[in-house]
């Protein structure tokens, strides 16, 4: 039943009327009556028909898109036979629940670019903290080319740390999986002490990109930021990249770094 | 005492006025009485009452502690000009709209009046195209303090608020000698979407109080032994939330001003010793409560959201936003006496001074602790950090604190539509286990602190309630949010998620919040009185906006005697436009 609710000389709003006593879109609040009259039922439950607004003006804003990116690294990692240059950013676009995500992380060495792993993700929010993606990894650097299909959840795990797992599969049916974690520790209100791993397994070994079955790599930081504004911090840290178990061999045959520690300078920025 | 030299640039917030000028000023007059009120100063009521206002809202270029905006407002000046009505009288205000692009809107906050003249954009009208000019008319049937708004866009957090004074038709119980508005507000260049942008990404984007390696000896101080003090933070850690997070919006950006008035400015009104002083305070900010002091001074309270309620003595109250408490003083010595409102979070603070001369600067007291959240803002009663509910030792029968309101009634409502506790979502990150009545309490960060601090169980109106009919109905609500991303609403859902909530005509209904999240949320329903339980018995107070406490339960009854489309939302304006409104239709 439609009713129309004339207020003055303006214009009219549309509603769907529903006596009260009636509405039962709930399942189980019938149910739950009890002799006191409760129902289970939202007095502001969605309505079958939305409300029109006057002028289609929209009251409030919820249901805007935000813009973000954020390059948590960018950086140059300091060593005697050559600096190394790294950057591991994200950006994101999309409501609350629906967002387009890109991942993109490299690293420069010696002229050479390596480890180069950008993603185009979708990302549905799922619960308070937690975000489901979904998507492309594309592995584009010097080495060979490799594409990925790309699963995994982003968020906050309990004691606030931030957590990202990802799994891969590949066009030659090859599986691979990505973790990293970070926390921050507040030392005073903008100087944050930040460890972060990432750790990268695959089923099968890849001798061109350096990667074994297993336990594969590991990139690691613990970077001393200090938040001059909240968008812009400039960071020192100590960072190790190395490879594990079968890829250690593998890069040591070929005659690579198995492992090093650097001291790192860089630069956290977002907007 | 500080000597006038101790004030940083001493201009005052006129002489920044540029652009609309002279006419921005005329723009804003009575009809009967247009030059009276042109130089009127900040604070200073009409010396009488007028039927008939031409307002012009503008952009107008006004820089205050150094912040420039081209803000939107009425009359060239923020705030806008305090109109002076009279109860009987049908008020025409035509609002003109000079803005170039945008609409505009005003809403009259608490007035009860046709829906249609409630200036709501959508669901009282269409709002008010530029170059377009819109008259509101409407029969007075109440008096008291209020004030006006714009309910478009951002307006008015950048600016577009004033205060309404509504002579009553009797004499006023409470006439003073000196009669002053005190329109508390916030000032930055910092717009609003920006706010919401950056806290969308960082929800503590603005708080530079957290809890740190470097504060952690202190806490551990404080709470006996390093290893509470761990512990507290570790559930606090687990929960993935911060004790410290007490204002989204902060005065790291924020300039709080007194009458448009920055602190160093210094706001000042007049009295000879010895006088009553009565001082309207209204909160127009957008995200601040504030907490109100008068060093020297003991504040009567004598009236709430424009009510008349039964004189208080205190030396303290807290405003939420869009509150108004009119207060009585009665300064004896030939001194200056400092109006000292910090914000809840102890950021920074509003001043003025009383002063039996101009230019007079009282001493500024230091801003107290900022306040730190517990496991009673967390919904979690009395228990200690990391207890969980099986821990809890239950006593027979009805848990302590628990809210009773329903048993001040002999008559039970007929029906109650309870949502059930809210679900953990998207949306919503916490659910109040053990919501407490924390009506007796004067809010985070001011209980114990040595004053009299006003609580919302003092209020108690000087007379009974119009409708002396029990609620036929209960409509339980839970104000839920997620911090993290910044997303606010009721029973788990932003408005957008959400459908109205329908009253019949004539209705009598009791609202129940059940508050989920950490903060407080001043909850305001647009044309209809919110009469809160706060066991006065018939002697409700009568209120417009009302502050639901973090892990409380509260209160309040209405009677739908207007029909129409009415808002309901959280007035915190970032809240409110992220999700925290609803419609309410009374049909």
């Amino acid at each position: 039943m439609k009713h129309r609710v004339l207020m003055g000389a303006c214009l009219v709003a549309q509603a769907l009327a529903v006596p009260i006593g009636q509405a039962a879109d709930n399942a189980t609040s019938a149910a739950a009556s009890n002799i006191s009259g409760t129902r289970y039922h939202a007095a502001d439950a969605p309505s079958a028909t939305p409300v029109v607004y006057l002028g289609n003006i929209n009251p409030v804003m919820d249901q805007e898109s935000y813009f973000h990116g954020i390059m948590n690294e960018l950086e140059g990692r300091y060593a005697p036979g050559g600096t190394d240059f790294r950057w591991d950013g994200e950006a994101w676009y999309g409501s609350d629940y629906n967002k387009v995500w890109l991942k993109t992380e490299g690293t420069l060495e010696r002229g050479r670019l390596h480890d180069g792993d950008h993603e185009l993700l979708y990302s549905r929010s799922i619960s308070p903290y937690f975000n489901l993606q979904g998507g492309v990894r594309a592995d584009i650097d010097d080495g060979p080319t490799r594409t990925w299909g790309a699963f995994g959840v982003q968020g906050l795990a309990l004691y606030q740390f931030e957590v990202q797992a990802t799994a891969y599969v590949s066009d030659r049916g090859r599986f691979a999986a990505r973790l990293e974690g970070s926390y921050d520790f507040l030392l005073t209100n903008r100087l944050i002490l930040q460890p972060q791993a990432e750790f990268n397994l695959y089923t099968k070994s890849d001798a061109g990109r350096q990667v074994g079955a297993g336990l594969s790599d590991v990139d690691a930081g613990l970077r001393l930021r200090y938040e001059l504004w909240r968008k812009f911090a400039p960071y020192v840290a100590v960072t190790y990249s190395g490879y594990l178990t079968q890829a250690r061999r593998i890069v040591h045959d070929q005659g690579g770094e198995t492992g090093t520690v650097r001291f790192t300078m860089g630069i956290r920025s977002w907007f | 005492m500080f000597s006038s030299s101790r004030l940083r640039g001493g201009l005052t917030r006129r002489r920044f006025v540029t652009g609309m000028g002279a006419g921005g000023l005329m723009a804003a007059l009575p009809h009967p009485a247009r030059s009276a009120t042109a130089a009127l100063p900040a604070g200073l009521i009409p010396a009488e009452p007028s039927a008939t206002w031409d307002l012009r809202v503008g952009r107008t270029h006004i820089e205050i502690d150094r912040k420039a905006l081209n803000a939107p407002c009425v009359g060239g000046t923020v705030p806008g000009p305090v109109l002076r009505w009279r109860q009987g009288d049908t008020v025409v205000v035509n609002v003109t709209n000079t803005l170039r692009h945008e609409d505009t809107s005003i809403h009259w906050h608490g007035i009860r009046l046709p829906s249609d003249m409630d200036g709501v954009p959508g669901l009282s009208f269409t709002g008010i195209k530029p170059g377009e000019t819109f008259t509101y008319r409407f029969r007075l049937h109440q008096s008291g303090t209020y004030w006006y708004h714009s309910h478009s866009g951002m307006q008015e957090a950048q600016g577009l608020y004033g205060a309404v004074v509504i002579d009553p038709i009797h004499p006023d119980p409470n006439a003073c000698e000196r009669d002053y508005v005190i329109l508390l507000s916030e000032w930055t260049d910092v717009s609003p979407m920006d706010m919401i942008n950056n806290l969308k990404m960082q929800d503590d984007y603005y708080v530079f109080r957290q809890r740190t390696a470097a504060s952690f000896p202190k806490e551990a101080r404080e709470a006996g032994s390093a290893m509470a003090a761990l512990k507290d933070r570790l559930a606090w850690s687990r929960m993935r939330m911060a004790a410290t997070d007490i204002s989204d919006v902060t005065g790291v950006i924020y300039t709080y001003l007194m009458n448009g008035h920055a602190p160093d400015i210094n706001w000042n009104g007049l009295f000879r010793p010895g006088e009553r002083v009565r001082l309207r305070f209204i909160n127009g900010s957008s995200m601040t409560f504030f907490d109100i002091r008068i060093p020297g001074l003991e504040m009567l309270v004598v009236q709430a959201d424009g009510n008349d309620v039964e004189p208080v003595p205190v030396d303290e109250f807290r405003i939420g936003v869009a509150e108004t408490y009119d207060v009585i003083v009665q300064p004896k010595e030939d001194r200056a006496y400092t109006i000292f409102a910090q914000s809840e979070d102890r950021t920074g603070y509003a001043r003025g001074t009383l002063a039996p001369r101009a230019g007079m600067a009282g001493p500024v007291p230091p801003m107290d602790p900022r306040p730190v959240r517990t496991m009673i803002d967390m919904g979690m009663g009395n228990m200690k950090p990391g207890e969980s509910m099986k821990d809890m030792q239950m006593p027979g029968g009805d848990m302590p604190g628990m809210d009773m309101s329903h048993m001040h009634h002999t008559m039970p409502p007929l029906e109650v539509d309870d949502p059930g506790p809210p679900p953990i979502n998207v949306e919503n990150q916490n659910v109040a286990m053990m919501p407490v009545d924390r009506l007796g309490s004067p809010g985070d960060g001011l209980e114990q602190n040595g004053r009299r601090v006003l609580n919302y169980k003092q209020l108690r109106a000087t007379r009974p309630g119009a409708d002396p009919r029990p609620p036929s109905r209960e409509i339980i609500l839970h104000l839920t949010g997620n911090m993290e991303r910044y997303i606010w609403g009721f029973n788990g859902r932003k408005f957008s998620e959400s459908g109205p909530i329908r009253l019949k005509k004539g209705e009598r209904v009791r609202f129940t919040l059940i508050n989920d999240t950490m903060m407080e949320h001043p909850i305001h329903l647009h044309g209809l009185w919110s009469e809160l339980e706060n066991g006065q018995g018939d002697y409700r107070p009568y209120k417009h906006t009302l502050i639901s406490q973090p892990g409380s339960r509260m209160s309040y009854l209405v009677t739908a005697d207007v029909p129409g489309v009415w808002a309901y939302h959280c007035h915190l304006m970032l809240h409110m436009d992220l999700g925290m409104f609803r419609t309410v239709i009374v049909e």
